[in-house]
């Protein structure tokens, strides 16, 4: 019995039991609320991008957080999964109709693909010190956004069709996969909620594994000293690509959750913003904090839906919340004041 | 235990704020239920999204000022069909825009304004489609938003032109008007309403034989310097250049040309309109300026003077085209409702099919044109107006 209380509440523990026991409690309350009575529309439609957020929030905290680098470019990573899911979801709609397995072949696809992009600019480039990642990221997001633009890709009878920067794409009662700026078009609407709750898990699941495991304290021991982590032996580009692929890709899986959300989708949406965005959403839930990173991507992303009401003043007052919250949570008074109540709480409990 | 307590706060925090919206949300909402049964007078629940923050919030703001003028109108005249309108800010984003669209569906909207811009109007136009919501859009000129090439959008309607169909008017007036010239292009490929353009453009140019000398793209990244791109068509001999883009980069390749004394005649459509009143810019250089456009504020039939002197006392701005369409698709919505005999009780089931039957068969006489209709795909159909800049005001060219 200890053993379990152990595995489950011991202190190295707590933080993975608190991040699966909060999804999957939300994700019951939520079911329940929606079987049982008529939820607002606003509530429904958030639910799916909150998880996809969340994903990519929590693959980004991987690298600023625990690698210590900083990518800026995690966006492109998205659009990577995003478009492979959906050109793999419009070529297999007639070979697979049923949608939950089309999701998920599309989804791996969409995660593997990346991953492999990740890959790709990940070896030369953790092979250097210093702040290299992050131009590198941030021009890599900038390319691939303007890749995909120019990309025309569809299918007929005849089989794929390619062409770049001019479309001369002409399909026998085909359909256009991507076209150019217009990006996809006529996607099935095939993500749902359950299937973003169990891509929040299994992120969580691989997440947690890693840290937890041989190769996680290597990755944080790069980067609280890379000299002592050399000294030991620890291999450091070796360590920080293994945690920047494993975060390409669960970028890439919540892109493909959250292309197969839409009807549409184009690449400008996938630009410089985006990738800020999600650092945004990383910073405020704290570097290399699980929890953190979920709860803050879901209050970020939902206020300012909550703030319709205020009309013109919206953006306005979304952007004072932010700084008072930032500040706020940094101010060490605050801290201490949290501090004093939650040792009250312990007391009470201990007595 | 200190992670716990962040929990709670936060769950607080979002059920206080989800409390609040719903409230005002209850509010809008009794307001329109509560309209006297006895009277004859019904409201109807319009709704509309656009860019109210951001880049392009021009756009939003324009149609929501535009809108707002058309339903005060309506509201203060005799008819009994007036209008309750909600603009929500979508921020030229699709994501964003099935947000707005699921607001304003939770505010129970019945007719739509659609989306302002292509690209949101395209992520919510099957929505639109399957809650049976009569939705025209004043100015997502993409095809996207009323047909896609597997399906049609009953409901789902325009009021400015396609893309394409602004592309092939382009370049049959070119054809027309400039046969003989060397013609330029420079055009923004990762913009959807640009590259449609332009796609079509290229396509009808090519069968009328005009002779394209060069084309230039850029992209909202590099949408500050044009050298390259002008000394490429100055270079190639061009002495007509084609600009299917929005004007604020069309004001800098104005002024960059100029400063290169490069003189050829530009030529844009509808997204031209609004560079007169751009602030900052040398109305100067705008002289010449050939442009498609549906609507030109200097025109003087009475309804054009109207709108446009109660736009610039509300506002403070002459109107662009996007105003002037937003202001024709509540009143078309509201000839369409009077000519169904819409009052209270009115079934909602249904109100998009017997609004759609309405609008593929009555005309509509409004500021963007005389005797338009509406085909069954959802496209307009009304002349497109060619006009030059002249003494910095819009003079129509009739060939």
């Amino acid at each position: 019995m200890k053993g379990i209380m152990n595995t489950l509440f011991g202190k190295k523990n707590r933080s993975r039991t608190i991040s699966f026991s909060l999804v999957i409690l939300v994700y019951i309350v939520i079911e329940i609320l929606m079987h049982a009575i008529r939820m607002p529309r606003l509530f429904t439609s958030l639910l799916v991008p909150v998880c996809c957020y969340i994903i990519v929030a929590l693959a980004l905290n991987l690298v600023v957080g625990f690698s210590g680098e900083l990518s800026l470019g995690h966006a492109g990573f998205m659009a990577i999964g995003a478009f492979t899911a959906v050109a793999v979801s419009g070529l297999s709609a007639s070979a697979v109709p049923n949608g939950m397995l089309r999701l998920f072949l599309s989804v791996v696809a969409g995660c593997i693909v990346s991953g492999l992009f990740g890959l790709l600019i990940s070896v030369p480039v953790l092979k250097l010190s210093g702040d290299y990642l992050a131009i590198v990221t941030l021009a890599f997001g900038q390319i691939i956004k303007s890749l995909i633009n120019n990309m025309f890709l569809g299918f007929d009878k005849n089989g794929l069709h390619f062409s770049f920067v001019t479309n001369e794409v002409s399909l026998e009662n085909g359909k256009m996969l991507l076209s150019g700026p217009m990006g996809a078009t006529d996607t099935a609407k095939i993500s749902n909620f359950t299937t973003g709750i169990i891509l929040i898990l299994i992120t969580l699941f691989i997440i947690y594994s890693l840290i937890n495991s041989k190769y996680g304290r290597t990755i944080m021991a790069a980067r609280d000293n890379r000299i002592a982590a050399e000294s030991i032996g620890v291999d450091i580009s070796r360590t920080k690509t293994l945690a920047f692929v494993i975060s390409a890709a669960l970028a890439g899986m919540a892109g493909a959750l959250y292309a197969l959300n839409y009807s549409t989708l184009q690449p400008s949406k996938f630009d410089f913003n985006t990738s800020i965005l999600i650092l945004v959403y990383v910073v405020f839930g704290g570097l290399g904090n699980i929890n953190g990173t979920i709860i803050s991507t879901t209050l970020l992303y939902v206020l300012p839906e909550m703030l319709r009401s205020l009309q013109d003043y919206r953006m306005l007052i979304y952007a004072v919340v932010l700084i008072v919250v930032m500040q706020l949570t940094n101010s060490s008074r605050i801290r201490r004041f949290a501090d004093r109540i939650t040792d009250l709480f312990r007391k009470k409990g201990e007595e | 235990m200190k992670k716990l307590l962040v929990v709670l706060l936060s769950i607080l925090c979002v059920l206080s704020l989800a409390g609040c919206s719903n409230g005002g949300g209850n509010d809008g909402g009794n307001s329109g239920d509560d309209a006297p049964a006895a009277d004859e007078t019904v409201y109807v629940k319009l709704g509309g999204s656009g860019p109210l923050s951001g880049d392009a919030k021009v756009y939003g703001e324009a149609v929501r000022n535009a809108a707002q003028i058309a339903v005060d109108e309506i509201n203060a005249s005799d008819s009994h069909i007036k209008f309750e309108f909600n603009m929500a800010d979508d921020e030229a984003d699709g994501e964003k825009a099935v947000s707005a669209y699921s607001t304003l569906f939770d505010w129970g909207m019945q007719v739509s304004l659609f989306t302002v811009t292509s690209g949101s109007g395209a992520a919510v136009a099957s929505y639109y489609d399957e809650d049976g919501i009569f939705a025209i859009t004043p100015s997502g000129s993409a095809t996207a938003l009323v047909y896609t090439d597997e399906k049609n959008f009953p409901s789902n309607f325009q009021m400015c032109f396609t893309d394409p169909n602004q592309g092939v008017a382009a370049a049959d007036y070119i054809a027309q008007g400039f046969a003989d010239k060397a013609i330029a292009v420079i055009y923004k490929n990762d913009d959807v309403y640009s590259a449609g353009v332009y796609e079509k453009f290229n396509a009808e140019a090519a069968e009328k034989g005009l002779n394209l000398v060069y084309t230039g793209s850029f992209t909202n990244d590099s949408s500050t310097d044009f050298s390259t791109q002008l000394t490429a068509a100055k270079d190639a001999g061009a002495d007509l250049v084609f600009l299917p883009i929005y004007y604020q980069p069309a004001s800098i390749i104005l002024k960059q040309a100029k400063d290169m004394d490069y003189a050829p005649t530009f030529f844009g459509v509808d997204g031209m309109d609004g560079i007169l009143t751009l602030e900052g810019f040398d109305k100067s250089l705008a002289e010449g300026l050939y442009l498609i456009t549906p609507f030109a504020s200097d025109a003087d039939d009475e309804l054009t003077k109207n709108f446009v002197a109660s736009y610039e006392s509300r506002f403070g701005e002459t109107p662009n085209q996007f105003a002037a369409d937003a202001y024709d698709c509540v009143y078309a919505i509201h000839q369409a409702l009077e000519n169904i005999g819409y009052k209270a009780g009115y079934a909602t089931n249904g109100l998009n099919e017997d609004l759609a039957k309405q609008f593929t068969t009555m005309t509509f006489n409004g500021l963007t044109g005389q005797n338009m209709t509406w085909a069954e795909n959802g496209e307009v159909s009304k002349a497109p107006k060619a006009v030059i800049i002249e003494n910095s005001v819009y003079v129509s060219v009739d060939q």
